[in-house]
């Protein structure tokens, strides 16, 4: 068996010695250092530093501030949602024999709780002691015209709204019954006008999201015009593109990230100042109400995703004119 | 270490800036390149130091055609060739140590070892006292110093030089060639651009002639 040739060992290439088990260490260090030398270089500027990130912020602050707003204004109805229930008017001419035989059968339904019957005469009281005016306008009727009603709780797992619709209408359908009405009907329109805001949100998120874009990309193309010279000798002395790139994509991420916290801080005090004239409100409705504010997950998002509109943003602006830069 | 094979350089606003030069440099030979200004010794630098790549001709360099070589091999063979400008190019914003260091945090030294390597080049020039100096509180003398310590800190084989004693009087630039020959004497190649043709007639070393662009004296090798 004839051995293979022994070839001589590669000459190394590079003057500086470059050894592959080190390579993660470097890079991570490359890394480091470029993330803790943009930061102290935008610390070196405060002034300007503080003005993009202000801008920023408030472009940011906008749409999380509506978010928080319409997160208070579900949480305000879900505490409405568990009392959600249907009112069944029966025809005027069932008796209460009859009412009392359709509660019971209703009763028997397994997706019922809770019947309450209400009488004509339960609920004409009931009326005149509700307001003042009422009392004189009913003294004029000759009879009660009211209708036995039947209250109806659903159990806890036909509480979605979907489920809630079907069952009011399948009771409609009943003979017994002249209307039926969800206690909650307003209270979905609440809800889509939640949703709408909601969308709105989405919309001028995405509009204020370009804008951030091109203040980091302006940003960031001022700078690189700013260290036109230095990258020069960068390229010069042999620096890749990739570390040439760094820092900028580094600083990027930075305005990104501060101009997150920006609008964080600039929406937990819009809520601290909202928050005394809410408690003044909900103490006329005998209620308590913490506004809430934008939550973990939101917070997360809008500081995540705020650091990547940075980078997305240098990462544009330095493809577009770094390129240009060549030594002379 | 560096071939030229009918190389022309064209610019389209200016013409040929060099054309059709042919010659080798051997490794660990030092020599210069003289010639009136506009006699295109920056462009046959830069055609080195791949700051242009070459309209026609093969410019080698260690084996490498440099015509050919990708975008981003070109990185690393500028680590591979020192060079330095009449002008310094130092970032004024940092210290002698950073400037020097500079090559070496590209390359992603670490941080002793650049200590190491950027205080021996200093040491070499002669401004190892000035590392915490910032370039503007420097004379042009040792500004120039600086510029070669930054050259030859990564330990390149290859040392360009472009006019690196324009504006130093003859005692400096004596003491910068020497320099130079002592980067020699230890096996650096070194070619440098000069038109101070007194000083260059006082050294025994080979000497390019270039006129309009062409290749029009060659001395030849130190035998």
């Amino acid at each position: 068996m004839r051995r293979p040739q022994r070839r001589p060992a590669p000459r190394r290439r590079s003057r500086i010695p470059l050894r592959l088990w080190r390579l993660p260490g470097i890079w991570a260090s490359h890394h480091l250092q470029g993330a803790v030398a943009s930061l102290g270089r935008l610390m070196r500027t405060p002034l300007p530093t503080l003005m993009t990130v202000a801008v920023i912020g408030m472009a940011l602050a906008l749409p999380g501030g509506l978010y928080a707003l319409t997160r208070n204004l579900s949480l305000l109805s879900t505490g409405w949602e568990q009392t959600a229930g249907l009112s069944l008017f029966l025809r005027t001419d069932m008796a209460e024999a009859q009412a009392a035989g359709l509660a019971d059968a209703l009763r028997a339904r397994p997706e019922v709780a809770e019947v309450r019957l209400i009488g004509p005469d339960d609920a004409l009281v009931e009326l005149r002691e509700a307001g003042a005016g009422f009392a004189d306008a009913i003294g004029l009727l000759g009879e009660n015209p009211l209708p036995w009603v039947l209250a109806l709780q659903p159990t806890a797992d036909v509480n979605a709204p979907d489920a809630l619709e079907r069952l009011r209408e399948e009771l409609a359908g009943l003979a017994e019954v002249d209307l039926a009405r969800l206690d909650t009907q307003w209270m979905r329109r609440f809800q889509a006008v939640v949703d709408l805001i909601r969308q709105g949100v989405l919309i001028l998120g995405a509009g204020l999201a370009l804008a951030v874009l091109l203040v980091i990309g302006n940003t960031i193309r001022l700078e690189i015009e700013n260290r036109r010279g230095e990258i020069e000798i960068m390229e010069l002395v042999g620096a890749t593109p990739a570390f040439i790139r760094r820092p900028f994509l580094y600083a990027g991420a930075w305005y990104g990230l501060l101009g997150g916290l920006a609008a964080w801080v600039l929406i937990a005090v819009g809520l601290l100042l909202l928050q005394g004239p809410v408690t003044r409100l909900a103490a006329l409705y005998h209620a308590q109400f913490p506004l809430a504010g934008l939550g973990p997950l939101a917070l997360l998002a809008l500081l995540g995703g705020s650091a990547l509109l940075g980078l997305l943003g240098s990462w544009i602006s330095v493809n577009r004119h770094l390129a240009a830069i060549e030594p002379h | 270490m560096i071939r030229f094979e009918h190389v022309t350089k064209r610019y389209p606003e200016s013409g040929d800036a060099i054309a059709d030069v042919s010659f080798e440099l051997a490794a660990g030979e030092m020599a210069f390149l003289t010639g009136h200004s506009g006699a295109g010794k920056s462009t046959l630098l830069r055609l080195i130091g791949l700051l242009e790549r070459p309209t026609r001709g093969l410019v080698t360099v260690r084996g490498r055609n440099l015509g050919r070589l990708p975008m981003r091999r070109v990185p690393l063979h500028r680590r591979e060739v020192g060079m330095i400008f009449q002008d310094h190019r130092l970032l004024p914003d940092r210290t002698v140590f950073d400037n020097v260091a500079l090559p070496l945090v590209v390359s992603g030294l670490g941080h002793k070892e650049i200590g190491r390597r950027v205080r021996a080049a200093l040491d070499q020039v002669g401004l190892l006292r000035k590392e915490r100096s910032f370039p503007v509180t420097l004379s042009s003398g040792e500004q120039q110093r600086v510029g070669i310590a930054r050259a030859v800190v990564g330990r390149p084989p290859l040392v360009l030089a472009d006019e690196p004693t324009g504006n130093l009087d003859p005692d400096l630039s004596r003491e910068i060639m020497g320099l130079f020959e002592r980067f020699n004497q230890v096996g650096v190649t070194v070619l440098i651009a000069s038109h101070d043709l007194a000083l260059i007639a006082t050294l025994p070393y080979r000497t390019f002639t270039l006129g309009a662009g062409r290749l029009t004296r060659d001395t030849g090798p130190r035998s």
